[in-house]
């Protein structure tokens, strides 16, 4: 069974009188285990199809399928149960939570399940581990670095042992080093069985992906493994940002 | 229940951050609940002594002056003619619903103990008299109606009269007093009363049998003219209806036309006791005014801080929502913070509105009563206060779109 299915997910927006497309018909298979990255310039519907694909929001029409369960007619609240359950987020800006420990950041998606805090304390501290944090777990967002911090998040994502993690330019507040740490992470995650989307516009981050799926206007332009760009120009000369 | 106290814990945590704004916020709220106490134990306190001084004077007594007086009015000549009569109060006395009759004569006299004097009131009065006035003995006896009928010269002592006529550990029972350079013999000592609604000692004053004030010691012009007579009602209920018949039966006794004034005066305790009550219950509803407007403020105060924290905090609600919290999460975790404000400012308040009571009494030396059921309702309504002004800035918080609270910046 397939993990993703979707089927022409249209999403449109109402702007007072004007009409936004943000997806004008997008279907897209993904299996267990692999590593995509969507790619696109700002605009193309990349954020809106992440944002779908998480959960966060749903289509105007079409439909997704999370792991043979339709989830494009739920509502908030069930999406909320869905989201804590199946996908893993991480952000550009890291969001973690300020003024809270890295350990009390990473145990956040299990405070909502309701599991008891001893073993919330266990989790986290097995997904830091994962991430090589964990004896960072009593400090500060503040008291942390950038990749430092993307790697909490990480830890966040990972905690509830999802069905995707799902990262939005997770490198994008990083500077080269940190970036490369984080996309290695990343990668040995996939190694390791996960489903990693990787929602990007940098090249140099699609390569540690296995399939890039190209969006522009609303429509997938071209979904192809990423062997078959090696030495080419990932993004045509014209959409370069 | 565990996630619920969990976010009791994460929301004493978040308002510790801002130790300075969290108490400012809960200020409103102890000023509130603070004076709702101290007023209310003060109010109380003096709402006791003063049903505490109406008691003293007995209960459900209906007191009839000779003479007329405009109520509330100008002309308050009571005791300017002889028009009451002992015949007219053992007729009064048949009225149902009356328990009791009693009169008295009083006039102010120097009485002499040995080598000790002292000026007070002397009142002729029968037996039922100090019944109906509710005087208890402290020592000796009461006169009997064989004083009575025999003109005995006994008296009986307020405590005030025994304290500045008698050496401290003197036993008065069985001394003898002068009054009007007659001896008297004390046959027994009054307790205590304290003041009356007025402010005058009720313990300065001797009791003699009427017969004997009114042949031996006062005279009279002619025999069985009182200066003042008490009825005592069975039941608060019934008073209204003997003053009714009181009024038409001594119109009638007196005949009286019907375009004539009454040349009697009846009054009773309870409107004495509706004047104070309707004095307190009126500072009672201004103090309410005054701590509900503290406390509307204080939860405004609430209302406004939260506000300004789910502003501030959206970012951090959109990384809640996006790792699963429902909407009814963001809402408790909201609704707990005001709670935990608006009942730990509650329990501050109580515990200042305590000591702010204990104080009056201590320093000032009013009497206050803390009643356990005031720290409790206003507790429960501080903490409802937090429900209630918590609930728009949590609703609005857990309506928050999880896409847009995390791109707030």
């Amino acid at each position: 069974m397939s993990l993703i299915v979707c089927r022409d997910l249209v999403k449109t927006y109402r702007l007072g009188e004007m009409e936004v497309r943000a997806l004008r018909g997008i279907s897209l298979t993904i299996e267990p285990g692999a590593f995509v990255a969507i790619m696109g310039a700002s605009g193309s519907g990349k954020s809106t199809l992440m944002n779908i694909l998480g959960c966060l929001d749903i289509p105007t029409s079409g439909t997704y399928m999370l792991e043979g369960t339709d989830v494009s007619t739920l509502g908030g609240n069930s999406l909320a149960e869905v989201r804590n359950k199946k996908i893993g987020f991480v952000f550009q800006s890291f969001n973690l939570i300020a003024r809270t420990t890295a350990r009390e950041n990473v145990q956040l998606p299990l405070f909502y399940r309701g599991i008891s805090s001893r073993e919330q304390r266990t989790l986290a501290l097995r997904a830091l581990e994962r991430v090589g944090l964990a004896e960072r777990e009593k400090h500060n967002p503040a008291q942390l670095s950038g990749g430092q911090q993307q790697r909490v998040a990480i830890a966040r994502a990972l905690v509830t042992n999802p069905s995707i993690i799902l990262a939005d330019e997770p490198t994008g507040n990083l500077d080269s080093l940190a970036s490369q740490e984080i996309m290695d992470t990343m990668t040995q995650l996939n190694r390791e069985g996960m489903t990693v989307i990787l929602v990007t516009h940098e090249e140099d981050n699609a390569r540690y992906a296995r399939r890039i799926v190209m969006v522009k206007d609303g429509i997938i332009q071209y979904d192809r493994p990423s062997s078959e760009m090696v030495g080419a120009r990932l993004i045509p000369h014209e959409m370069s940002v | 229940m565990s996630f619920l106290l969990m976010t009791v814990l994460v929301a004493f945590r978040v308002l510790g951050r801002n130790r300075m704004r969290s108490a400012l916020t809960m200020l409103g709220i102890i000023i509130g609940v603070g004076a709702v106490i101290a007023m209310v134990s003060i109010g109380e306190g003096a709402k006791a002594a003063v049903q505490a001084q109406i008691a003293s004077f007995g209960t459900n007594v209906i007191t009839i002056l000779p003479g007329s007086m405009t109520i509330g009015g100008v002309r308050s000549g009571h005791g300017g003619a002889v028009t009451l009569t002992i015949a007219d109060m053992e007729e009064l006395r048949k009225i149902p619903g009356v328990a009791e009759a009693g009169w008295a004569r009083r006039d102010t006299m120097q009485i002499v103990h040995e080598n000790k004097n002292w000026f007070t009131t002397i009142n002729g009065v029968p037996p039922s008299y100090l019944v109906i006035r509710n005087w208890s003995l402290a020592m000796g006896d009461f006169f009997t109606q064989s004083d009575m009928d025999s003109a005995s010269k006994v008296a009986l002592l307020g405590s005030t009269v025994i304290n500045n006529l008698f050496e401290p550990g003197e036993d008065p029972i069985g001394a003898t007093i002068r009054i009007k350079n007659m001896p008297f013999k004390v046959v027994g000592g009054l307790a205590p009363k304290g003041y009356d609604t007025r402010g005058s000692d009720q313990d300065d004053v001797i009791f003699i049998p009427f017969s004997t004030a009114e042949r031996k010691v006062m005279g009279t012009r002619f025999l069985g003219s009182i200066g003042s007579g008490f009825l005592s009602a069975e039941s608060p209920e019934q008073m209204a209806p003997v003053i009714d018949e009181v009024i038409r039966m001594l119109r009638q006794r007196h005949k009286l036309r019907d375009d004539k004034d009454n040349d009697f005066t009846v009054f009773n305790q309870l409107d004495v006791a509706k004047i104070q009550e309707g004095t307190s219950d009126s500072m009672k509803l201004l103090l309410l005014a005054v701590a509900s407007i503290s406390l509307l403020v204080g939860g405004i105060g609430i209302m406004n801080i939260l506000l300004v924290s789910v502003t501030e905090r959206t970012r951090e609600i959109g990384i809640r929502m996006a790792v699963g919290a429902k909407r009814w999460h963001i809402l408790l975790q909201f609704l707990v913070e005001a709670v935990v404000l608006s009942a730990l400012g509650g329990l501050i308040g109580v515990g200042l509105g305590v000591a702010g009571a204990k104080a009056a009494s201590n320093i000032a030396g009013w009497p206050t009563i803390i009643s356990g059921k005031i720290l409790v309702i206003s507790f429960g309504f501080s903490a409802l206060i937090g429900v209630f002004f918590g609930l728009y800035p949590a609703n609005k918080a857990s309506r928050l779109n999880p896409i847009e609270a995390l791109r707030y910046e």
